[in-house]
């Protein structure tokens, strides 16, 4: 009869659960950073070619770009990608909200500086500032810079150049 | 191998496209060329007009960036503290609104209505404008002193240094930039960057 029970109890489990919202366990980690943090983490060393994707959560081309850079994380193991928020550092639960309901699994880290003229150069000579922008580093440090949105095969172009 | 190479120098060129267009455009210093756009008023508004006679603070911008929409109110400051010093304020919106349908003709106009806005708020539908500037985000900020009768590129860059909260701002750039240009000062800190929006391309003839 108890096995019956617990029987009952993990099926319904398994028929509940997928239909539950993703809870916070389920998604990536989430902190908020100033920028010498983020200019410490760019200088780390990394045997994996490291990819940090600006974005916010109301910038259209940047979600559509997400699941392509989730997806190549996912499937190789090589790579470690953070997505880098340029939303209101006031109001996180905007970006954890998202992170949950779009189940990102990847790190996310807000940037919470917005003395831009300060610091954009610093990620890239080349960045205007506008968002999605993405900074490909390789394990030997050498890094490319891409301002725009990206489609999937640019972005695997991109990886397959770099890794 | 014929195709490899062909690939391989598409992709290159494919890569270093986004360089070629950050270096694109006005660098300070250069004249810009005059233009011809919509307002929202339905009227149109050049550069010839008599209100632009000693230059004028032009500001691509547009309805649907959440920093355009921070600094709205800032914008029409900066045009009622400048215009009657010759200095008035063009509000360009550059978006394909088959890209962004919230920057159409028609919500421009509701939202020129609905906040008032003192200057003029035009369209540059072709996105000629915006690509002869080289602006690549919202807002993105050009100021034109006209110096024999050409408009010369004075600044480039951000309004000041925080977009979410004015009465935190320590960094008046573009302030800074009229008040010198007027004392016929070299203008100390003419370009500077900002995260923006980037700017929603016509997919047409791509």
């Amino acid at each position: 009869m108890k096995l019956l029970i617990f029987s009952c109890i993990c099926l319904l489990a398994l028929v509940i659960l997928p239909m539950m919202p993703n809870t916070a366990a389920d998604r990536g980690d989430f902190k908020i950073i100033t920028f010498e943090k983020f200019e410490s983490i760019l200088n780390e060393d990394s045997e994996k070619l490291r990819i940090y994707n600006f974005w916010a959560t109301w910038c259209a081309p940047c979600v559509k770009e997400m699941p392509y850079f989730e997806k190549a994380s996912q499937e190789n193991k090589a790579l470690e990608l953070v997505f880098i928020s340029m939303d209101d550092g006031r109001n996180p639960e905007r970006v954890t909200d998202f992170m949950e309901k779009r189940n990102i699994k990847s790190p996310v880290f807000l940037l919470d500086d917005v003395d831009y003229n300060k610091w954009i150069d610093k990620v890239n000579p080349e960045w205007s500032g506008a968002i999605p922008a993405t900074i490909f580093i390789k394990p030997d440090g050498e890094r490319h810079f891409h301002e725009g949105e990206l489609e999937e095969s640019e972005l695997k172009k991109l990886i397959g150049l770099h890794n | 191998m014929k195709t490899r190479i062909i690939f391989t120098l598409t992709l290159l060129g494919f890569l270093s496209l986004p360089i070629l267009a950050q270096t694109s455009g006005y660098q300070v210093g250069d004249e810009a060329m005059e233009f011809n756009l919509q307002n929202v008023e339905g009227s149109s508004v050049s550069l010839d007009d008599p209100e632009y006679a000693k230059g004028v603070i032009v500001i691509f911008t547009c309805n649907t960036c959440p920093y355009a929409v921070a600094y709205q109110d800032r914008m029409i400051a900066l045009h009622e503290k400048y215009a009657s010093q010759g200095y008035p304020v063009i509000a360009i919106n550059p978006n394909d609104a088959a890209v962004s349908p919230g920057d159409s003709f028609e919500e421009m106009k509701k939202r020129a209505a609905e906040k008032d806005f003192p200057y003029s708020y035009v369209y540059d539908k072709s996105q000629e404008v915006i690509k002869a500037y080289g602006g690549s985000r919202t807002p993105h900020v050009y100021l034109l002193n006209k110096e024999n009768g050409k408009f010369i590129v004075k600044y480039i860059g951000a309004i000041d240094n925080n977009h979410q909260d004015a009465s935190a701002v320590t960094e008046h750039y573009v302030e800074d930039a009229v008040d010198a240009v007027i004392q016929g000062e070299k203008v100390a800190l003419d370009n500077t960057k900002t995260i923006g929006c980037s700017i929603k391309w016509s997919k047409k003839g791509e």
